[in-house]
């Protein structure tokens, strides 16, 4: 089972084409935000970019709060997400530690399916797919976190 | 979102009202460029001054925003201080998506807020919030503060002014997300008019996609051209400071006010050398894969004990050539220390440089004297530069306000006006030859990207006057029409004709498509057209004489070949903006 990752963020150049293809190919829209993976600066242009995206927890937060199982637990890590079972209650996002979901202004949440759709689109190699061990919690490594 | 009319937002600053306007036109006017013009006419005034609270400060994007790659600038248009007529400036950034994505094709402001003020806006809000506090601020203070004021990181777009656009001087631009700018033609100053600091425009709306097969395999087919082949390498890799060598090479690049057009030590500030010693990273406008945004660092000790700052300096062969060559400092890092405080200023960093080198070069002439430039002007001194050209923001006396409304304005009152470097406003960095010099001189926005005339000049052939013309009005057709979508021009060779058609109507403008010939000459004839509704004589556009005085790679300049071609040029406009009912008479 593999997941996204996010290791080389320091060569991000903040243009976007993840969260695009991500909105385009995933999602079927035009939008910044309804993305499985969003980029934002650290403080400002001047500082470099940081990905908002699903870290992979195993169990996952956001499925144990999901009521209505919409979001249920991922073999490995994430979530499988069912849209139709969803009620637009929130309550993923809320219980998301990591701000990884985006909730649209009709409350409708979008979050990473570790598809690697994305990836190809990156034009510095930021982004990785990569093979979960069955033990771990996430995927991160410590330089990740730091990135 | 796509629709067969545009969705304008109009705010009056005056009245703090805002107002959602549905225009029509889509299929005559497309957007961008076409939308500006077409806006100008609705709500701009030909017969008053550019300062006047009525004038709108228009931004448009295109059909294509954020559908296709690299379909990532903005358009801003107003009647500019600097000549007062009706006027363009293109940017990228974040503000083509922002505004796509705040579901607008168009922002337009009009009026003047009673205090400094700024504007933000997105799918869902509209507010005006009063900044007095900010007003006197440096563009980057300005930024910083912004951005904790709104909400929205990552997603939306900040445009500001410095003290520049605060003064009213001409110079001044509009900075677009710190590191790219409404650059040319005194934007920021229509801001500063305003009494408008800052827009702050969050992209906060979501869209469906059209439902056919043909649009993902278009966007692959678009995306793939521009990142996998070497079409782009050239702004990926050094960007456009690799001209600096080129144009060196051909004896092409301005230098110390022209007065030379290549230096033996120019590689102290080639694109070569940028990227070797001073490269920080890069950066991209939202959308754009390729990310040719070069940022370079200045390093600056501040105490004897080992202790410096640092600062990111976005760079261009532009504002290379404007405060490296033209002003003959020629080590990279007094070049980015120059620059650095042109971007906190909030100055045009072109015109801002060619200023200071036609003052130093009438400084050393005797012409004016320390009384007038209050610290000693002198080619390859960067630390007075940097004093300069917060003089000449800061507007400190009455020569820094003269020269801070064109270097013309400042060669008429102090004379030396053979060697101000100006075409139509202060030049670009190409001194190729009579084309480019032409196509400066007379182009719509005196820009170097109105049409190929740099290009031309390198093409083997004679001098031909016609013949020129023809390619240069033709080629400004073709890019009118991608100003309009609003493409960025450095993917001009992708998006060819057949190309923005198929896109087009991948996403639901048919009718656009079909017509895109018509449209582009509509597009071309009614910015002229709105252009000499506000004033412009092609007719009495001069070239100073430094520019005949230019020896490069061909050799001298033709003084005749020149002023055939500034006559054709000029004679060609005029027929371009002329209505057709002659021609349609001869149809009949």
């Amino acid at each position: 089972m593999k997941i996204l990752t996010t290791p080389k963020m320091e060569r991000c150049i903040g243009c976007h084409s993840c969260s695009l293809a991500c909105a385009r190919l995933v999602h079927k829209r035009l939008s910044w935000d309804t993305a499985g993976i969003r980029i934002r600066t650290s403080g400002g242009l001047s500082t470099g970019f940081e990905a908002r995206n699903c870290l992979a927890c195993n169990p996952a937060p956001c499925a144990q709060a999901c009521p209505t199982g919409a979001y249920s637990q991922r073999k490995g890590g994430g979530v499988l997400v069912r849209k139709k079972l969803c009620i637009r209650c929130g309550e993923c996002a809320k219980a998301c530690p990591v701000d990884a979901i985006f909730l649209d202004h009709t409350g409708e949440p979008f979050v990473c399916i570790h598809c690697s759709r994305c990836v190809q689109y990156c034009p510095h190699d930021c982004l990785e797919m990569k093979e979960l061990e069955e033990e771990s919690g996430t995927a991160e490594t410590e330089e990740d976190l730091n990135s | 979102m796509i629709r067969d009319y545009f969705r304008v937002l109009t705010i009056n600053l005056t009245t703090g009202q805002g107002n959602i306007v549905e225009v029509g036109g889509r299929n005559e006017a497309a957007g961008g460029s076409g939308l500006a013009a077409l806006l100008f006419g609705r709500f701009g005034h030909v017969d008053k001054p550019w300062s006047e609270p009525a004038q709108p400060l228009i931004f448009t994007i295109g059909p294509l925003t954020g559908y296709f790659p690299l379909m990532s600038k903005t358009v801003c248009a107003f009647k500019s201080p600097s000549h007062n007529q009706y006027a363009e400036s293109h940017a990228g950034g974040r503000s083509a998506l922002a505004l796509r994505f705040a579901d607008l094709d168009a922002l337009v402001i009009t009026g003047k807020a009673g205090k400094p003020s700024c504007i933000s806006v997105g799918s869902r809000h509209l507010a005006i919030k009063e900044v007095h506090y900010l007003w006197g601020m440096d563009v980057f203070a300005t930024g910083k503060y912004l951005r904790n004021m709104f909400r929205g990181s990552g997603h939306r777009s900040i445009l500001r002014i410095g003290p520049a656009g605060e003064q009213g001087s001409p110079m001044a631009c509009i900075n677009a997300d710190t590191y790219r700018h409404f650059g040319r033609l005194g934007g920021g100053a229509v801001m500063g008019a305003k009494n408008l600091k800052g827009i702050v425009i969050q992209g906060d709306a979501s869209f469906l996609l059209p439902e056919n097969r043909e649009y993902p395999k278009i966007f692959e087919e678009v995306h793939n051209q521009l990142t996998d082949t070497d079409m782009m390498s050239k702004y990926h890799n050094l960007g456009t400071p690799v001209n600096v060598m080129l144009l060196n090479d051909l004896k092409s690049l301005p230098v110390r006010n022209l007065q030379q057009t290549a230096d033996p030590h120019i590689g102290g500030i080639s694109g070569e050398k940028f990227a070797e010693a001073a490269l920080l990273r890069n950066n991209a406008c939202s959308g754009c894969p390729v990310g040719c945004i070069h940022i370079g660092f200045v390093r600056e000790r501040f105490h004897d004990e080992n202790r410096y700052l640092y600062r990111q300096v976005a760079y261009d062969h532009e504002p290379i050539f404007a405060t490296g060559s033209m002003l003959g400092v020629l080590d990279c890092f007094e070049v980015l220390g120059i620059m650095d405080v042109v971007e906190r200023m909030g100055l045009d960093v072109m015109s801002a440089g060619v200023a200071l080198a036609w003052a130093t070069e009438a400084f050393e002439k005797g012409l004016i004297s320390e009384a007038e430039t209050i610290v000693p002007l002198k080619f390859g001194d960067a630390e007075r530069y940097k004093q300069a050209m917060q003089f000449l923001a800061m507007g400190t006396n009455e020569f820094y306000q003269t020269l801070g409304r064109g270097t013309m304005s400042a060669a008429g009152r102090y004379n030396g006006k053979d060697f101000a470097c100006v075409l139509g406003q202060e030049m670009a960095g190409y001194a190729t030859g009579e084309v480019f010099f032409a196509s400066q001189a007379l182009g719509f926005r005196h820009s170097h990207l109105d049409s190929a005339g740099y290009s031309f000049d390198q093409k083997p052939g004679g001098k031909n006057a016609g013949k020129a013309i023809d390619f240069l009005v033709k080629d400004e057709q073709g890019r009118v029409f991608l100003t309009s979508m609003v493409a960025c021009l450095f993917a001009r060779s992708v998006y060819n004709d057949e190309l923005l058609g198929r896109c087009l109507n991948s996403v639901g403008y048919a009718e656009l498509a079909e017509k895109m010939s018509d449209v582009s000459r509509f597009i071309q004839k009614l910015r002229w057209k709105t252009r000499i509704a506000t004033g412009f004589d092609p007719g009495s556009v001069s070239i100073p004489k430094r520019f005949t005085e230019v020896v490069n790679w061909k050799g001298p300049i033709d003084t005749g070949y020149l002023e055939a071609l500034r006559e054709e040029y000029a004679k060609r406009i005029l027929e371009m903006s002329a209505d057709d009912e002659r021609k349609s008479e001869e149809k009949v």
